[in-house]
């Protein structure tokens, strides 16, 4: 059995070594927010504890069903769990050491200010576009120094090019093509991650100051 | 004034409210920056806009 101490070394060790010590600890005390915990968020938190990112602040009220399983990263036998206890085991499975806050609850305009309060960056992964509009807003709204970086178009199967990523303004960066809605056409596995993973590489870029 | 990086002419000072109005954005859908600086849903009846505004407007689609 692999020492607890030496897995710790390991982990960190080999991740100095593609990124340097100072790359490293600046994703180590980054916080990151992911609110939605669907086919976006599963696959950013899993790409963000990859990455090294030290704190996630998971967010979502909602459990682990068969439907889910074509496209989020979830598995059978978690069908039934709450995603934030579902994804947690997952991302621990990855990295033991990352740093977990789980807040299964559904994000409000009136419960946002203090959810977020802990957060240096906020994924929003939601499903429904009024609740990406409130969580855009309130972040904006609420914290001038925090950024929010938001997945907006992801549904079908037009060209996966068309998943761009471009900065809004000082605080918000979009990924997505910008117009395709779930409620026209399905959600497809790939897609959905490619966005997923240009939010995700974008909060890299962001913690690592290649953002500006 | 600029409305999403397009030039557009504005002939007189309008609220905020009327002119998503007019251009069919549902308010509930969309986050609003005007010269960078986010606008509350609570104010875009009250905040007017002249010509030499920049106006960034982002409508938000479902899926996650």
């Amino acid at each position: 059995m692999i020492s607890t101490d030496f897995l710790y070394e390991e982990w960190n060790c080999q991740l100095r070594e593609r990124c340097g010590k100072e790359a490293t600890d600046k994703l180590q005390q980054a916080r990151v927010a992911v609110a939605g915990l669907g086919g976006l968020g599963s696959n950013i938190a899993i790409l963000l504890t990859r990455m090294g990112v030290g704190n996630l602040h998971l967010i979502d009220f909602d459990k682990v069903d068969y439907s889910n399983l074509q496209r989020q990263q979830y598995f059978v036998e978690q069908v039934g769990k709450y995603k934030v206890e579902a994804l947690a085991e997952t991302l621990r499975k990855i990295n033991p050491y990352v740093n977990l806050k789980l807040s299964c609850v559904k994000v409000s305009a009136e419960n946002l200010p203090e959810l977020l309060a802990q957060d240096e960056i906020i994924c929003e992964a939601f499903d429904k576009a009024e609740a990406k509009a409130m969580l855009v807003n309130g972040v904006l709204e609420h914290f001038p120094g925090k950024v929010i970086v938001a997945g907006n178009g992801i549904a079908g199967l037009g060209a996966g090019n068309l998943i761009q990523a471009r900065r809004v303004s000082k605080s918000l960066y979009l990924c997505g093509d910008g117009v395709s809605t779930c409620e026209e056409v399905p959600l497809y596995a790939g897609r959905v991650a490619l966005c997923a993973a240009q939010q995700a590489h974008l909060v890299q870029r962001i913690i690592l100051g290649l953002e500006g | 004034m600029k409305v999403n990086g397009e030039q557009i002419i504005l002939s007189e000072k309008i609220p905020l409210s009327e002119f998503l109005q007019r251009e069919g954005y549902f308010c509930d859908k969309i986050a609003v920056e005007l010269n960078g600086e986010i606008i509350p849903r609570s104010r875009y009846a009250s905040v007017f806009l002249t010509d030499a505004d920049k106006l960034e407007i982002v409508s938000f689609v479902g899926g996650g």
